[in-house]
């Protein structure tokens, strides 16, 4: 699979076609896939939490949603893509533990998901289809191609969105 | 950097391996009881990995796995995951419930089945804990085990999100249970939270301020 890019935690990349973007196994964690239809250009973040109001020093903006949608679009920018021409799809925020004790790890996939979306719409992306929440992990691949979105599970099926 | 882990010494790390190899000892034993055969560990390795990293040590982020989570709360709140691939959770299903060899597999795992892998967790998870805590004087008290079947970087990552917000890596103690020749039977993992490390090294009488 020499085509894809491999997109790590708290990570972003670019790619054009042919190039492939790849995240394996987003549990909490969400995949955000931005692209632009006219440039055919794409980009993954592979985010871990929600917000970054709590970190310190400079810190790696890919892993958090708020800092990690602004990072992607300043560097989505800087490859003459313009904002409001992007759409977006998105993956993940699982709850992967099943416990009768509630506490925060239980809960940060669907506050990964809640942020997420607030933050694509605070910047006018629209979001044209999502695969969130669950009790299942998720590999996804997105083709900057067409724009698809494949999602593969271990015991849930296998989707394009 | 944010993290505090990259001040470690040289005999901080040793001490914490030391640690490992205590608490790993009796958990092994304990194993070995429950499925009335003799478990072999590694020697534990002690580790301060990126998160990118840490799918890679359990067989890659889409390796198939049985996750068993405990938080732990006290004087030095941490976590600790048991690792077990699938094949091997299923071969270990047999032994701890008496069936005859290749009986359990990924698509007929029973309640039953994984309650007494939860079980393994639990026992594993405090027999660590006592040594750790007679070592240190330090208490634990530790949670219900949770339990997660999935790919391995999925059931690792929403632990991994805790000590997302303080820096890029963790800090793993990490051991390996061996069942005679037969193979992996798991990967224990200990994630002191951010500053519990520090207690835990007061405790044994290496602080990094001491």
């Amino acid at each position: 699979m020499d085509n894809v890019l491999h997109v790590g935690i708290a990570d972003m990349k670019i790619a054009t076609p042919p190039l492939l973007l790849m995240t394996t196994g987003l549990g909490s964690c969400i995949g955000i896939c931005f692209r632009d239809e006219s440039k055919k250009i794409a980009c993954l973040v592979h985010i871990m939490l929600p917000s970054c109001e709590h970190a310190k020093g400079s810190f790696n903006k890919a892993k958090f949603a708020d800092s990690g949608i602004i990072f992607a679009l300043s560097e989505l920018e800087k490859k003459g893509v313009i904002i409001s021409k992007l759409t977006a799809k998105i993956a993940g925020g699982a709850q992967m533990f099943k416990s009768p004790a509630e506490n925060d790890i239980m809960k940060i996939g669907y506050r990964n998901a809640v942020a997420v979306e607030e933050h694509l719409k605070k910047h006018n992306i629209r979001l044209l289809a999502k695969d969130v929440g669950g009790n299942f992990g998720r590999t996804i691949v997105f083709d900057p191609a067409n724009g698809a979105l494949n999602i593969k599970t271990i015991g849930h099926g296998e989707r394009m969105i | 950097m944010n993290d505090d882990y990259y001040s470690l010494t040289r005999l901080q790390l040793d001490v914490l391996k030391e640690i490992g190899n205590i608490g790993a000892g009796n958990a092994a034993t304990a194993l070995a009881q429950m499925i009335n055969d003799k478990v072999d560990m590694s020697i534990p390795e002690v580790g301060i990995l990126a998160f990118n990293e840490v799918a890679e040590l359990v067989g890659g982020a889409d390796a198939h796995v049985i996750g068993i989570y405990l938080t732990v709360e006290g004087e030095a709140p941490a976590n600790i995951l048991f690792l077990i691939a699938m094949d091997r959770a299923c071969a270990l299903v047999d032994m701890l419930l008496g069936k005859p060899e290749n009986t359990t597999n990924a698509a007929n795992l029973t309640e039953l089945d994984l309650s007494a892998l939860q079980e393994v967790g639990n026992i594993i998870a405090a027999t660590y804990l006592n040594a750790l805590s007679s070592f240190t004087g330090l208490k634990f008290v530790w949670s219900v085990p949770a339990l997660a079947i999935d790919m391995a970087g999925a059931v690792m990552d929403s632990i991994l999100a805790l000590f997302g917000v303080m820096g890029d890596h963790v800090l793993l103690l990490k051991t390996e249970f061996k069942k005679n020749q037969t193979g992996l039977v798991g990967n224990f993992f200990l994630l002191p939270n951010v500053g519990s490390l520090e207690i835990i090294l007061s405790a044994l009488g290496v602080s990094k301020n001491g």
